[in-house]
């Protein structure tokens, strides 16, 4: 029997909310995120708006020990702090056991881009001399997982994946390949922050970052007036463990991973359709459910014309025109490279968990040709057993992954299997 | 030159490498092993830069191997500085 791989614990750290329940409750609200830049200034670029956390809601000393704040950039403390959470969340304690049972697998879509910025900086304006020796490590893709690693003793099968915006999922995708392979728990999702000088050259370069500058206009996926996106900061880490572990101890569960698929875009110009679709398809295929019986998707909601409206193509060709509630809660986070596809799996977990799907922020419709269900406006009550989060990067990446709810044959005693 | 002190390499430990909340670097520790402090081989590495950088001196990374505690750092640090290297 295939081990079941289940998310017992979420640890979230998002613009619009520090913590799990913060975040959910604002993101019903349907409460921003999104601001002028306050990390730098912004005057000199085109485009001067992210989704930024609040350091009134984070600061780093309250969570972490002296000695990881010189060798971490922003974005492994939050990471850090966010596993906490999402240890303490599933009830794990990290210090039981030798560690070789658990491993540690996030994504990463950028580094750490302010400690290698002010590295960097060091090294050409006065000398290698000045670089800080916690520079061989602080700006790799890996070093999240490597600290959440060391910090809780987790010596299991344990890397980074990187797939730009699309890596969260991925990561997710082989955190549970980790659990079919027998190691029983995975730290997994993903946190990231560019914001930036450095950083927010690599965001413009991609020429889909969006120059309004009220907040509430800036980043509106689907709508008739999308016109980009909006970058942020933030993401989840997410406790992912083999069913039958979490039924011996007692211990309770958001959802399953029940199916995961990857896929790459054809070169531009080739003639042959996105990734998407085929991508969709082949997740629900994996996790054995049928388009119907998705209770709502999550949509990757890039806030680009073209991209949503291939999105939206997708969608339609496999649930059907008005098929399925489509939710975008990102529009109020911006979005956050590899971190924002594990948030987008915690709203879903949170939708089972509530029966309520989250509106897309400031967007009040979709563009009609476009022939989705759009949940706009507020909260919208609905049962959800089965959701699916999508996710694209730039350059192609494309991830899908289905989520169900635990049911007995999880949690229960019966004998946990895919369905 | 001015001879490293231990209330100096105390500041730059802290400043560059932090301070481990179980550990009084307040207390007596000149003979205590760094690593009872809290203090790993990159600690120690982005120590020694600093203390290269603030003091003008150039030091060689093996001094680590052998300077396990404050005393011995601090020894090895002021043996170069006032050879005037």
């Amino acid at each position: 029997m295939t081990p079941t791989a289940v998310i017992t614990g979420l640890g979230v750290i998002a613009p619009n909310g520090v913590g799990t329940e913060q975040f959910w409750s604002a993101t019903l609200r349907a409460e921003t995120g999104i601001r002028p830049l306050e990390r730098f200034d912004p005057e000199p670029y085109p485009a001067r708006l992210a989704g930024q956390v609040a350091d009134e809601a984070f600061d780093p000393r309250a969570h972490l020990p002296g000695r990881l704040l010189p060798q971490t950039d922003r974005m492994t403390r939050m990471a850090l702090a966010a596993a906490d959470w999402a240890l303490a969340d599933a009830g794990v304690d990290p210090r039981d056991g030798d560690g070789f049972d658990r491993g540690v697998i996030t994504a990463s879509a950028s580094g750490g881009y302010e400690f290698g910025q002010r590295e960097l900086q060091n090294l050409w304006s006065k000398g290698p001399e000045h670089v800080s020796a916690y520079q061989s490590f602080a700006w790799f893709y890996a070093v999240n997982t490597g600290q959440i690693s060391i910090r809780n003793g987790m010596r299991g099968p344990s890397g980074v994946v990187v797939g730009e915006q699309a890596g969260g999922l991925d990561a997710l995708g082989q955190a549970r390949r980790a659990i079919r392979g027998g190691t029983p728990l995975i730290v997994s999702g993903a946190v990231d922050s560019a914001l930036n000088p450095w950083g927010w050259i690599a965001h413009l370069s991609t020429n889909r970052i969006s120059t309004r500058e009220c907040a509430d206009e800036a980043y509106l996926p689907f709508s008739p007036r999308a016109c980009g996106h909006v970058p942020g900061e933030g993401g989840a880490i997410l406790v992912v463990e083999e069913a039958g572990a979490v039924r011996r101890r007692g211990g309770r569960c958001y959802g399953v991973v029940a199916g995961y698929a990857a896929g790459f875009d054809p070169v531009p110009g080739s003639g042959r359709p996105p990734a998407l679709r085929r991508v969709v398809e082949r997740a629900l295929a994996d996790a054995g459910v049928a388009p119907g019986e998705v209770d709502a998707v999550f949509a990757d909601a890039a806030g680009s014309p073209d991209l949503d409206e291939r999105e939206a193509e997708a969608i339609r060709a496999v649930f059907g025109p008005m098929g399925v509630p489509v939710c975008a809660p990102k529009a109020l986070t911006g979005r956050l490279n590899s971190g924002g596809a594990p948030l987008d799996v915690v709203a879903a977990l949170l939708s089972m968990r509530d029966g309520v799907l989250p509106p897309a922020g400031p967007v009040d419709r979709a563009r009609e040709d476009y022939g989705i269900d759009l949940v706009t406006g507020g909260p919208r009550p609905h049962r959800v057993r089965t959701a699916c989060v999508l996710a694209r990067g730039t350059g192609g990446f494309t991830s899908a992954l289905v989520l169900t709810a635990a049911d007995d044959r999880v949690t229960g005693g019966a004998p946990a299997g895919d369905r | 030159m001015t001879a490293l002190t231990l209330e100096a390499l105390v500041r730059i430990l802290r400043e560059s490498a932090g301070e481990d909340e179980g550990v009084d670097l307040g207390g007596d520790i000149a003979d205590t092993a760094f690593t009872d402090l809290g203090y790993d081989s990159l600690a120690l590495l982005e120590t020694l830069g600093r203390v290269q950088r603030d003091y003008g001196v150039t030091l060689d990374d093996d001094l680590l191997a052998t300077a396990q505690t404050p005393r011995q750092f601090l020894d090895a640090v002021n043996e170069v500085i006032a050879a005037g290297v």
